[in-house]
Order: structure tokens, then sequence, then C-alpha cells
């Protein structure tokens, strides 16, 4: 049976600590372990960030409309997450999916996001177009053995 | 976020107490910037992570954005003590190449 959990809030940094401890709670009904636990958290706290950062950036928006939308449903031993906002939407999806890629260099981000998202979670995919908003969709099977995450090579830019 | 530093021998000891995400890194970045400013004669920095409790990649940022600032005034930066969350978001980053663990 599928079992489902939604979040709305509204896309302030001060949100980030609710959404992924949230999320956390949520996922205790798998037993996670606590690296489990910690991926997801991680993973989340990426995805949020992204929405309030970059997603209504720049543009006119409706008081009440900067949300970002949270959706969780547990089916077997699988956590599946669709995080969505409103905004501006990405042009080249490819090239935001890059690990160091980053439109903000100079607020010292990292460009780190979603190469975190997918090395931390079981499966993950971005959906988003200009003025159409952004959706990821990330799930994570518990009880598998963890494989260590490959490093990454140095980081050319800051060199 | 809770910062404090301290002196030992000529190494500045930077010490992290809380969480480090997009909500936290503005004022984690406030702190160290005036605790570096504050000790400018120091050879090195050590920033000692084992008070982190959650770190995602906005900490990459912040940590990237003091290891600039320091290699402009030649001081070497050095990371102390990271949890096994916060070592996995620094290994899978690649920032130990530069800013090695001690």
């Amino acid at each position: 049976m599928k079992d489902t959990m939604k979040l709305e809030f509204t896309a302030v940094s001060a949100n980030e600590p609710f959404a992924r401890n949230a999320v956390a709670a949520y996922c205790l009904r798998f037993d996670p372990s606590l690296d489990e636990l910690s991926d997801v958290k991680t993973a989340v706290s990426e995805a949020v960030t992204n929405c309030i950062v970059h997603a209504y950036a720049g543009g006119q928006y409706a008081e009440g409309a900067r949300l970002v939308c949270i959706s969780c449903t547990a089916e077997g031993d699988t956590l599946h997450i669709e995080i969505s906002d409103r905004g501006r939407g990405i042009g080249d999806v490819a090239q935001a999916v890059e690990p160091f890629f980053t439109t903000a260099e100079e607020e010292e981000r990292s460009g780190m996001g979603f190469t975190i998202m997918q090395t931390f979670m079981t499966t993950f995919s971005l959906d988003s177009a200009p003025g159409a908003g952004t959706t990821v969709r990330m799930s994570k099977r518990f009880g598998r053995p963890q494989g260590e995450a490959a490093p990454r090579g140095a980081l050319a830019d800051a060199r | 976020m809770h910062v404090s530093a301290k002196m030992s021998g000529e190494s500045l000891y930077i010490f992290l107490e809380g969480e480090l995400d997009e909500y936290s890194a503005r004022r984690a970045r406030q702190e160290v910037d005036a605790a570096i400013e504050a000790h400018l004669a120091c050879r090195s920095v050590v920033l000692d992570l084992s008070g982190i409790r959650f770190m995602d990649s906005s900490g990459i940022g912040f940590l990237i954005g003091r290891y600039k600032k320091l290699k402009a005034v030649r001081t070497p930066l050095y990371l102390s003590s990271p949890d096994l969350a916060a070592d996995k978001v620094l290994s899978v980053s690649g920032i130990y190449s530069l800013i090695p663990k001690l």
C-alpha cells in the first residue's frame, strides 16, 4: 500500500531545517540507518536550497506565491520524494546538473547541489523548463548496503 | 551556528557548532571572517568541524570562500574532525584537494 505526505511552505531559508527534518521524521517508518537518514536529509536540503536561492530570484511573484512543495510516498522499502516550485525554471538542465556549475559563484555557491542529490539517493531526475517551475524527483531504497561515494576531481576554479 | 576561536602556537583554531546550511552560512561567514581578521598574524587556520551536526553544499561554498580569502594572504587552511555525514559531503565535493583534513 502506498502512503503519502505533503508539505507546502514559503521559499525562505528559515524553512530549510524544518523541511529536511520533517522528511527525516517521515523516513523513520523504514527504520533507516544513520547514514541513510543523513543522505536523505542532505538531498532534501539541496533541493529546497535551490528553490529558495534560485527558483524565485529576480522575478515578480504575488504575495504567497513563492512556495516549495514536498511530496513523499512510502512504497515497500522505498521512499519517493518530489520537491517542486513554480518559479522561473531552468533553461539548460544538462548544464545545471554538471558538478561545480553555478550561476551565482559570487555568492560562494559550490555548484554541487545536484551532484550530491544524485550521489546520495538511489534515483534522481529533474524536470524543468523556463517559466514552468522545477520538479526534482528522487527515491531512496532503504536497507541496502551503502557503497562508498566516489571522490570527485579537484576544484579547478578555486585553485 | 556558534563560532569560537583560539590561538594555539601560531595556528588559529576556529570551532563551528550547529548546522551549516543556506540558512546559517551567512552568519558563519561573518563570524569566521571576523575571527580571521582579528588574528591576521597567524601562520595557519584550522576549522574544527566536530560540532557540526549537519552540512550540505552551502557549507562547501562557505569553505571555498574562506579558502580563497586565506589564499590571497598566503595562509593555509585545514579542516579537522568532521563527523561521518559531513565527511561524506566533503569527500564527494573533492574539497580535501584544496583544504586538507588534519
